[in-house]
C-alpha cells in the first residue's frame, strides 16, 4: 500500500500573537501541511493540560502549544504560566509512553506567520515519522495496566469525578 | 431544550470554495446533530448574507448561529451584529475560519474539506454550550498619552489638544523637535526643516491643552483601555522652571565643555549646562549631571552664580508623576543605522567618510559648520563627493528592507551639495532609485538635469590605498557599475553614506511596557498592515510615524493625525463596550487553596480570608483564563471560554478520529 500516513494536529492558538500569525500565513498565501485543526484561546495561558489530554483522547496525534514570545504576551506573563505547565505536562506524557515531540510549545509573534507554517510543517514530518498515537491502545492498554474505568461506556471523565468526589 | 443552529459556509468568491467543497460540506452541516439548517452562500459578509442569518433566525426560530468563513479577526463582528439584528444574543455565535486557516494554506481539496468540516464541527459542538452574555460598558478618560515629541508626536498632540482634549506629550530628550529639527531641508520642496518645525513646537508648548514632560521617560504602564495609570519619570533638571526666563546665561558661563553627541553627532561641543539647540522647546536648560564639574568634583556652580533669575536649583530631584489617561498614542520614532557597524565603508576610520545624519548637520545654517559643506579638517571644500544609497538597508547582512526615505534625502544632498559647491562632482552610488511619490519623481529628473552623477551599483568598499596617482590622497569609491557591467573605481575627497532608518535600540522594552509586539526588524506591530496601521494589538494603544516602519515626514504626519483621530473617537464615546471574556469565581466550589491569586497578571483576584474564598474583580480581570486554566477545583470559569466550551470544541475537532473512520483517512 502506497498511502501516506497524514497525522492530525490540534492546534491551541493564542488570541493576539499566535492565532494572528496564522492568519498571516493564510492571508499570505504560505502554503504549509493543512494537519493542523485551530482553536483560539485568549491566551496560550487558558490551556489547562486538560484540553491536551482530551485532544490526544479524542484521537488527536499531536497538540501544539502556541502563544506570545515571553515578554511580549498581551496579558503580560500568562505564556510563562503556559512554560511552566507545558513542563509538567511533558513529564507526566512521558510517564504515559507518550513521545515527546506529540506535544509541543511555540513562540509566534502576530508577525511570524512564515515561523508558523514552518512550525506545523516540521511537527508533520515528525509526526508521520511516528505514526498514529492511537491512545487507547497505546496508553491505556496494552501494558496490563486498565484504569478502573476502562469498560464499554466508561471514561475518563468519570475517573476524574470520582477522584474529585473523593477529595 | 434542544438548540438549533443554523450553519453557514461561506464561498468567499473562490478564495474558500476554490480549495473547499462548500456545497459538500454545507450538506453534511445539515445533517449534523444540533443542527437546524445548513446553507452555503457567496460572501455571507454581504448585506444579503446576512439577512439571510436574519431571517433564518427569525423564521426558523435559530438559537445559535456558526459561520465557516474568514478569521474572526475579520468578520465576528459582523455577524455577530447580524444575529443581534435578528434579536439573538451575539455571543450565542461562534466562527469557523475555513480560509486563512484552511483554504489559503494548501491546494490539497480533500484536506482542505475535510478540516473545513472539522472546524465548523468544533464550532457547532461548542456553540450549542454558549451562554448569552453582554459586553461590558467601560468608560474613557478624556485624557491621551503621547509618548515621543519628533514630528509624529507632536502633530498627535496638537491635534487633540486643538479639538479641546488634554494630551500629556512625554519626551526623552530635553527638547521636543525629534529627528525632524535636526535635519536642514526637506525632500522635495526643500522647504527648511526648521521654518516649518518650529512653529508648531511653539505650538505645543504654550497650548493649554498640553502637558509637555520633556527629560522624562515613562517607568510604568498600568490599567487597560480608557483607564490606564502611566508612572513618568521626570529627571532632574537642575533648573526651576518656574524662574527660568531661558536667557541661557547659564550655558554662556559654564566652563565645561562637553561633546555634542545627540543633536550635532559629535560635530560640535555643547557646554555641560545646555539647550540642544537654539529654538528648543521648551526653552529652559538641562544641567547634564554626568558632566558637570559641580557633579563630579564638588565645586564649581558657575552657573548659579551667574544665573540672574536664581533659577538653578543643584539639589532638584527626578519626580514621579502618576498620570491618568484613557488612551496612548506611542511616537517613539526611529534610530538611524550604526554606519561602524559596515567596516568596508571606512565609517570612523577614514575621517573623510561622513554619515548622511552629519551632512545633514553640516547643511543647516546653525549647524557646526554654519552651512559650510567642508572636510573633517573644518576647512577644505570637497570637489567631489560621493553619495551612497542603502547603508544598511536592502541588504541581508543587515536590514532586508528598504528604508523608504534614503534615495530621495540623498537626491536633495546631490542637489543641495551642487547648490553650495557648483564646481563639485557629485556620485550617487545606487541600487536603484526608489522616488515613489508626490513631485519625487521630478524631482529625480531635476536633480539629474542639474549634471549630478548616477552609477548603479551596490559600493563594495571605501578605500584610500591609491592604485593610481589620480587617486593619490583621495578616497576611492570601488563599485561594480551594473549598467557598464564593469569594475569601477571613483576617487573623491568626501564620501557620505546614506544611512537607513532602524528600530529604536530600545524598542522592544517600550514594547514590554506597553504590552505591544514588534515585528522582525524591531518595529511595533500595527493592528492590521493595511486596514488598521496605528492601532496596536492592545486596545487603546495606537502608534504613528516611523515606531512603525521606516517613513518620511509625510506619512509621519498622516499616521500622527490618525492616531489621534482614532484617540478622539474613544474619548467622543465617553464608555466603549468591552468582550465580556472574564472569570468568575464559584464560591461554593473555591476551597480557597489561593493558587489563582499569585496567578493573576492584574491582581484582579481577591481573597475573602473571613470566608476563605476568592473573588475575581471583574472590571480588573482582562480575560486571559490562566486562572481558569489552574483552579484545581473547577470553581473559576472564563466566560465564553468555559471548560465544557472548549472541551466540546475539541470533540468536535476531531469527530473523524474514531478508529474505523481514522484507518479509511490514512488511506487516502
Amino acid at each position: 500500500m502506497s498511502e501516506v500516513y497524514e497525522p492530525v494536529i490540534v492546534g491551541f492558538l493564542c488570541n493576539w500573537c499566535s492565532y494572528r500569525a496564522a492568519d498571516l500565513a493564510g492571508t499570505a498565501r504560505l502554503h504549509y501541511a493543512p494537519n493542523m485543526r485551530a482553536i483560539r484561546v485568549m491566551c496560550s495561558g487558558r490551556v489547562e493540560p486538560d484540553l491536551v489530554l482530551k485532544a490526544l483522547r479524542e484521537g488527536a496525534d499531536g497538540v501544539l502549544i502556541a502563544g506570545c514570545h515571553p515578554g511580549e504576551c498581551h496579558y503580560i506573563e500568562g505564556n510563562l504560566k503556559t512554560l511552566r505547565r507545558y513542563a509538567l505536562l511533558k513529564r507526566l506524557l512521558a510517564q504515559f509512553g507518550v513521545e515527546p515531540e506529540r506535544v509541543q510549545l511555540l513562540w509566534a509573534s502576530a508577525s511570524e506567520g512564515p515561523a508558523l507554517a514552518e512550525a506545523v510543517d516540521r511537527m508533520t514530518e515528525q509526526l508521520r515519522a511516528l505514526g498514529p498515537l492511537r491512545w487507547k491502545v497505546s496508553v491505556l492498554g496494552g501494558n496490563g495496566y486498565h484504569p478502573m474505568v476502562a469498560a464499554p461506556g466508561g471514561d475518563e471523565a468519570e475517573v476524574s469525578d470520582m477522584l474529585t468526589a473523593e477529595v | 431544550m434542544e438548540e438549533k443552529v443554523g450553519v453557514y459556509v461561506c464561498h468567499c468568491g473562490t478564495n474558500i470554495a476554490g480549495t473547499v467543497d462548500v456545497m459538500e460540506t454545507a450538506q453534511w452541516a445539515s445533517e449534523q446533530p444540533h443542527v437546524a439548517i445548513a446553507r452555503e452562500y457567496k460572501f455571507m459578509c454581504s448585506s444579503l448574507g446576512q439577512e439571510l442569518i436574519e431571517n433564518d433566525i427569525r423564521e426558523y426560530g435559530l438559537t445559535r448561529v456558526v459561520v465557516g468563513a474568514c478569521s474572526p479577526h475579520m468578520h465576528e463582528k459582523t455577524f455577530r451584529g447580524a444575529c443581534q439584528r435578528a434579536g439573538l444574543n451575539p455571543f450565542l455565535f461562534e466562527m469557523a475560519n475555513i480560509r486563512e486557516l484552511d483554504s489559503w494554506i494548501t491546494n490539497n481539496k480533500e484536506a482542505a474539506t475535510r478540516n473545513a468540516k472539522a472546524m465548523i464541527k468544533g464550532a457547532v459542538e461548542r456553540v450549542v454550550l454558549h451562554q448569552p452574555l453582554d459586553y461590558l460598558p467601560v468608560e474613557i478618560n478624556p485624557h491621551t498619552l503621547v509618548v515621543g515629541g519628533g514630528i509624529a508626536g507632536i502633530t498627535s498632540a496638537l491635534e487633540l489638544a486643538n479639538s479641546g482634549y488634554h494630551v500629556y506629550l512625554v519626551e526623552r530628550e530635553p527638547s521636543i523637535g525629534g529627528h525632524m529639527a535636526q535635519w536642514d531641508k526637506t525632500f522635495p520642496t526643500l522647504d527648511c526643516a526648521a521654518c516649518i518645525l518650529t512653529p508648531r513646537m511653539v505650538e505645543v508648548g504654550q497650548h493649554p491643552n498640553i502637558t509637555l514632560l520633556t527629560y522624562s521617560e515613562v517607568e510604568q504602564v498600568e490599567g487597560y483601555l480608557g483607564n490606564f495609570t502611566v508612572t513618568v519619570r521626570k529627571k532632574a533638571r537642575f533648573i526651576n522652571e518656574e524662574l527660568c526666563t531661558g536667557c541661557a546665561i547659564c550655558e554662556e558661563k559654564c566652563p565645561k565643555k562637553v561633546i555634542d553627541d545627540v543633536f550635532n553627532v559629535g560635530m560640535q561641543n555643547r557646554k555641560a549646562v545646555y539647550k540642544p539647540f537654539p529654538q528648543a522647546v521648551p526653552m529652559y536648560p538641562v544641567v547634564d549631571k554626568a558632566t558637570c564639574t559641580y557633579f563630579i568634583k564638588g565645586k564649581c556652580k558657575a552657573c548659579e552664580i551667574f544665573c540672574p533669575a536664581g533659577a538653578i536649583d543643584f539639589e532638584q530631584q527626578d519626580e514621579l508623576i502618576q498620570l491618568q489617561v484613557g488612551s496612548v498614542i506611542l511616537a517613539t520614532g526611529f534610530d538611524a543605522f550604526d554606519a561602524t557597524r559596515i567596516p568596508q565603508y571606512g565609517y570612523g576610520r577614514l575621517s573623510n567618510v561622513f554619515t548622511s545624519v552629519e551632512l545633514e548637520r553640516m547643511l543647516n545654517a546653525s549647524g557646526p559648520t554654519a552651512g559650510k559643506i567642508v572636510l573633517r579638517d573644518r576647512n577644505t571644500q570637497p570637489e567631489s563627493v560621493a553619495i551612497i544609497h542603502c547603508v544598511g538597508s536592502r541588504d541581508e547582512n543587515y536590514h532586508e528592507y528598504c528604508s523608504r526615505v534614503c534615495c530621495m534625502y540623498s537626491l536633495k544632498f546631490a542637489h543641495l551639495v551642487r547648490e553650495r559647491l557648483p564646481e563639485a562632482e557629485v556620485y550617487n552610488f545606487y541600487i536603484d532609485i526608489r522616488a515613489a511619490g508626490k513631485r519625487y519623481e521630478e524631482f529625480y529628473h531635476r536633480v539629474m538635469k542639474e549634471g549630478a552623477n548616477f552609477i548603479r551599483g551596490k559600493v563594495a568598499e571605501v578605500t584610500d590605498i591609491a592604485r593610481t596617482p589620480e587617486e593619490e590622497g583621495k578616497l576611492v569609491v570601488q563599485v561594480y557599475d551594473t549598467l557598464a557591467g564593469m569594475q569601477r573605481r571613483i576617487p573623491v575627497d568626501m564620501v557620505v553614506l546614506s544611512l537607513g532608518m532602524e528600530a529604536r535600540h530600545d524598542a522592544l522594552k517600550v514594547a514590554q511596557l506597553f504590552g505591544l509586539g514588534c515585528d522582525f526588524s524591531g518595529f511595533f506591530t500595527e493592528r492590521h498592515p493595511k486596514l488598521d496601521p496605528v492601532l496596536t494589538m492592545v486596545e487603546g494603544i495606537f502608534i504613528a510615524g516611523a515606531c512603525q516602519g521606516p517613513m518620511a515626514i509625510p506619512e509621519s504626519v498622516a499616521q500622527a493625525a490618525a492616531a489621534a483621530v482614532r484617540s478622539l473617537g474613544l474619548i467622543s464615546q465617553e464608555t466603549v463596550l468591552m468582550e465580556p471574556v472574564r472569570a468568575h469565581i464559584n464560591e461554593a466550589k473555591c476551597s480557597g487553596c489561593r493558587i489563582c491569586n499569585n496567578l493573576c497578571p492584574y491582581t484582579a483576584i481577591v481573597f475573602h480570608a473571613e470566608r476563605r474564598v476568592s473573588e475575581v474583580i471583574t472590571a480588573m480581570c482582562q480575560g486571559c483564563g490562566t486562572c481558569v486554566a489552574a483552579c484545581p477545583s473547577s470553581a473559576i470559569s472564563g466566560a465564553h471560554f468555559t471548560h465544557e466550551q472548549l472541551m466540546a470544541q475539541v470533540q468536535g475537532l476531531l469527530w473523524d478520529m474514531s478508529e474505523p473512520e481514522r484507518r479509511e483517512l490514512a488511506a487516502v
